[in-house]
């Protein structure tokens, strides 16, 4: 099945058949969705699996990956820095690919996108053995200024302090800022010359106003949007493509989205650059097509396959240290699919399935991040078709509907692992993590490092108690967690002031609405161990054990103290509030462009990296050794099983953390009952049951230790292995061995 | 593990709402799913048993000296939170151990509120061999019983548990009288229980007394026994295999020919 010239063009009768409405007159993807989809409420037997040209195709990849996985990447083209356009076209193999269209000229090359930074592309080639080009050099660091410059030309002395210490970290002042999801859907509905037309009309109602700073901004963004469409335009054509007018077959809506997206991925190098939600969307264009009775069930499902097979080779260049915290190579390609309505309607169609069976079809992968809104009010079908995925594959994720879609809408997506936006409504501004646990020992120790011994916050004094006192220590933790928000918001203002000036997402807020919501995505780690820290200096005595400065490097604990983790409110609560009151000190500082403040409990893989920056704390953890990741429970505290563990993490409260909240669960298959059916109802029962709790996420691995440990040993034995960490999921062979034994370390949940 | 302390009790329908407060030795409390009944269930481990079993996974509940001695209000607040997320995911609660049954007067006041109070489902996880001290009235607020045949051969069943099976066999057939459903348990210890007459004449027992609805033959693991090193006694069977995979299913299928539901 290969595309017909006819398919290549827009056809004037690209609506036919289509509902409604005020889609027709307006850009309003949501509106089109709610005129048109057909629910399915029923099982998985219609799927179909892979076509022998899926299989082909895979194959070709599958043996590439050995290679990119050795050497860290598979090729790199030192000397274009992309854009759009800047590449000729690419194929996996012209003959086979269904969905065409790659981010340079070969598969799995990679990019270099200096916008971001020029210290973090040289870094990168130099990491893989690779020189930079010194042409392009020179234009980065001499003739163009890029948006690490901007932004440590703003920054203050603290900033940078607390950026060394690791107090903040990941911060994105050096690579593309990412999470902000353009509504890709839109150029398959209108074709691109509508949404040109759309935004020059938002141009000239933005040039009629008076010049103010944010007036001139907001026009030269526009500007900048409007080109972006016209180079989307012609790199569709570069592949044969008109994509100027609406797609007007299932084959075709796939393409015009992909094309969009594709757009985004190369020209972007972004922490994370997801889809949004594509699988209902498109199921109307696939279900116009089976309906006319040019298109089968194997075809739907070879172009669902296809385009995942293009999201799953999407690839950036990244540093080692930035695989250090973030490992695997993630993209975050995160896809949303399921949930329900306003209207009480499942948003659960055929191609919510097909994009599930892709896991099989192609067998599971970490990308694209597969994520399904979870309700009790999904259809059974669909509950046990994600659960028995999620049981097979250990590849997708949960996440409650019933919590977001009051804040953000029907028409909501994920961003990177938790954050949840309106698509093309709103974006957000993403601002990586504090390390609440290290400013708890800042606070004992008066604003100095325990590493490094430095002062790092100005203005406190050290506590010198022999045995803390809780009341003494909670009160200067709140003075000290004011000053990292200040000082948190004061960066994060300056971040993305620069990375709008010299790194702006032309494509992406091309499919935007003019002026959307935006969020200023804020972060903290290492709650269990604060939590933990401080519940230990209520019930337990707690010993500071000093060195000659009067540095606090360790402490002796007398006595038992409740942990975080067992549904105990004792030590729960102090968590909930650490979470509550950050919140309330960021709302306090004004943001940049007046975003509202959000904040995710959320690590990814970087758990590993924090632990190791932060020294021994008051709960009893050693210094170096990995915290929790997101919102987990400390490894081994939590006494009483993964519910006990998971309700003690839906106690967080949403409103106080709107980008997220994440859990990840380890579990062995006896843990979920005795028979592939029973562990499919048990685990749709006990999503249901902690999403019912006020739980948002949930990670769910169903994996024996023993398959790990055999992985780590004989990693070319499982080239797919893969496993979800706080908010995505990796390949297990791909993370370090350090981040491997956090995970095998980590609370199995099994069944004795 | 300790249950939170002041904890605030709901008011109940006590049994024994004069006298003072009921209490019992409690081992610790757990979360499961799919392995202590149906569901997703608040699963209270009572210590004592009066069965000394060789291949026992939780040794450390034999002991009533290794429990702590709670109040039925203290359990009752413990799986009390539980209670929105038990209902959303389908499960219950049982009492397990040890043995319940060590504990009657205990686990009948604790049955009663779980099942009045809290509105679960509850199973009593028991070898049957303390049978006779379950009362009509516990076994009523009792919606499903996981009964435990270790073995059908009076000399193996001594071997593995040190007590007769007679008791667990009389409970069976009451159990059956009060049409109360049943699931069997049967532990496959190759070596030990694995003789296919053994396992025919469990299966044809159960098979025959109508009210079991399902036997789950559970494969014999070790994964206790560290638990057993722990309190310094040795694992008499060490040197044991688990079964493979082909006696399981050869087990199940010696179940099955008795018209049970074997998984």
């Amino acid at each position: 099945m290969t595309a017909t010239p006819a398919e290549k063009t827009a056809t004037p009768n690209a609506w036919d058949g289509f509902k409604g409405g005020l889609w027709r007159d307006a850009v309003d993807v949501r509106d089109f969705i709610q005129q048109n989809y057909t629910p399915y409420e029923g099982d998985a037997a219609f799927l179909a699996g892979p076509t022998i040209r899926t299989q082909a195709v895979w194959q070709r990849l599958m043996a590439m990956f050995p290679v990119e996985n050795e050497r860290g990447i598979h090729d790199v083209d030192v000397h274009t820095p992309s854009r759009i356009d800047a590449f000729g076209p690419g194929y996996i193999d012209p003959d086979l690919d269904l969905i065409v269209g790659l981010q340079t000229d070969a598969p799995l090359k990679r990019a270099i996108m200096p916008n971001g930074g020029w210290r973090m592309v040289e870094s990168s080639l130099r990491d893989y053995g690779y020189e930079p080009d010194p042409q392009v050099k020179e234009i980065y660091t001499k003739l163009r200024k890029t948006h690490n410059d901007g932004t440590f030309d703003a920054y203050t002395p603290e900033i940078r302090a607390c950026r060394s210490s690791g107090v903040i970290t990941g911060l994105p002042d050096a690579y593309g800022r990412g999470r902000i999801i353009g509504d890709y859907r839109r150029v398959a509905l209108y074709g691109v010359d509508r949404l040109i037309e759309a935004k020059e009309a938002e141009r000239a109602a933005v040039g009629a106003e008076w010049p103010s700073d944010a007036n001139i901004r907001d026009r030269e963004e526009l500007a900048e949007q409007v080109k972006a469409l016209r180079e989307l335009k012609t790199m569709a054509a570069s592949y044969g493509y008109d994509i100027s007018g609406p797609a007007t077959t299932g084959h075709a809506a796939i393409q015009w989205t992909y094309f969009a997206y594709l757009a985004a991925v190369k020209e972007q190098n972004g922490a994370a650059m997801s889809l949004g939600r594509t699988s209902t969307f498109l199921d109307i264009y696939l279900q116009r097509d089976i309906e006319r009775g040019v298109l089968t069930e194997e075809q739907a499902q070879e172009l669902i396959d296809d385009f995942v097979i293009k999201l799953r080779i999407v690839r950036f260049l990244r540093t080692h240290d930035f695989n250090q915290g973030f490992s695997g190579d993630p993209t975050w390609v995160t896809e949303s699919i399921g949930g329900v309505g306003e209207d009480g309607r499942p948003l659960v169609t055929r191609s919510s399935f097909r994009f599930l069976q892709t896991l099989y079809n192609l067998g599971p992968a970490p990308e694209p991040n597969l994520t399904v809104f979870w309700s009790d009010r999904l259809p059974q079908g669909f509950k046990d078709f994600a659960s028995k995925v999620a049981i097979d594959t250990s590849a997708i994720q949960f996440e409650s509907d019933e919590l977001m879609r009051p804040k953000y809408g029907d028409d909501t997506a994920i961003a990177c692992c938790v954050s949840p936006s309106a698509t093309g409504k709103q974006m957000q501004f993403f601002g990586a993590r504090v390390n609440v646990a290290k400013a708890l020992l800042y606070a004992i120790n008066g604003g100095r490092d325990e590493k490094t011994g430095e002062l790092v916050a100005e203005g406190f004094e050290p506590i010198t108690d022999e045995v803390l006192d809780y009341e003494t220590v909670a009160a200067r933790y709140d003075q000290l967690l004011d000053w990292l928000a200040k000082t948190y918001v004061h960066s994060m203002n300056v971040i993305h002031y620069m990375h709008d000036k010299y790194a702006y997402e032309r494509i992406e807020m091309a499919l935007h609405d003019y002026a959307p919501m935006r969020t200023m995505a804020f972060g903290a780690a290492g709650l269990s161990v604060a939590a933990d820290s401080l519940a230990a200096i209520k019930y337990a005595k707690v010993r500071p054990v000093r060195d000659e400065s009067g540095l606090a490097v360790d402490f002796e604990i007398e006595g038992d103290y409740p942990a975080y983790g067992n549904n105990d409110d004792r030590a729960d609560e102090l968590a909930v509030r650490i979470v509550h009151d950050f919140m309330e000190k960021l709302r306090k500082y004004p943001t940049y462009r007046d975003a509202v403040h959000t904040q995710s409990i959320l690590t990814i893989t970087s758990n590993v990296v924090y632990g190791k920056k932060t020294g021994n704390t008051p709960d009893g953890r050693r210094a170096g050794e990995p915290f929790a990741p997101g919102a987990n429970p400390m490894n081994g505290r939590d006494e009483h099983g993964y519910i006990a563990s998971a309700l003690s993490v839906a106690k967080l409260p949403y409103d106080d953390a709107e980008d997220g909240i994440s859990l990840t669960n380890t579990v062995t298959p006896d843990a979920l009952g005795r028979t592939e059916d029973e562990r499919i109802r048990n685990l749709s029962g006990v999503l249901d049951g902690y999403m019912a709790s006020g739980g948002f996420h949930m990670n769910v691995n169903v994996l024996n230790k023993a398959t790990l440990e055999d992985a780590m040993e004989h990693p070319e034995n499982y080239p797919q292995l893969t496993i979800r960490v706080s908010g995505y999921a990796v390949n297990f062979v791909r993370l370090t061995r350090e981040q491997q034994l956090d995970v095998i370390n980590r609370t199995f949940h099994g069944a004795l | 593990m300790a249950f939170a302390a002041g904890a605030v009790t709901p008011a109940g329908a006590a049994l024994y709402p004069e006298s003072r407060p009921v209490t019992g030795t409690v081992h610790s409390w757990d979360l499961s799913t799919g392995v202590d009944g149906p569901g997703s269930r608040f699963v209270t481990f009572l210590s004592g048993c009066p069965l000394q079993c060789l291949y026992c996974q939780n040794p450390d509940t034999m002991r009533m000296r290794n429990g702590r001695r709670v109040t039925v209000d203290e359990v009752v607040a413990e799986a009390a939170k539980y209670r929105r997320f038990i209902q959303a995911a389908g499960g219950g609660a049982t009492i397990s151990g040890g043995e319940p049954l060590l504990q009657p007067v205990f686990a009948g006041e604790l049955f009663h509120r779980f099942k009045h109070e809290l509105g679960y489902h509850t199973a009593l996880d028991t070898s049957g061999y303390l049978g006779d001290r379950a009362t009509d009235a516990l076994l009523r607020d009792v919606d499903l019983v996981l009964l435990d045949i270790k073995s059908w051969d009076r000399a193996t069943y001594r071997k593995v548990t040190g007590r007769e099976l007679e008791p667990t066999l009389d409970f069976a057939r009451r159990l059956a009288e009060l049409e109360k459903e049943v699931w069997v348990r049967f532990v496959l210890v190759p070596g030990l229980t694995d003789d296919p007459a053994n396992i025919e004449r469990v299966a044809a027992f159960a098979g025959s007394l109508g009210n079991v609805s399902r036997v789950d033959v559970l494969p014999f693991h070790k994964l206790g026994e560290a638990k057993w090193e722990a309190l310094g006694k040795p694992f008499a069977l060490h040197d044991t295999p688990a079964p493979t995979p082909e006696q399981v299913a050869e087990a199940k299928a010696l179940f099955a020919a008795e018209g049970l539901t074997a998984v």
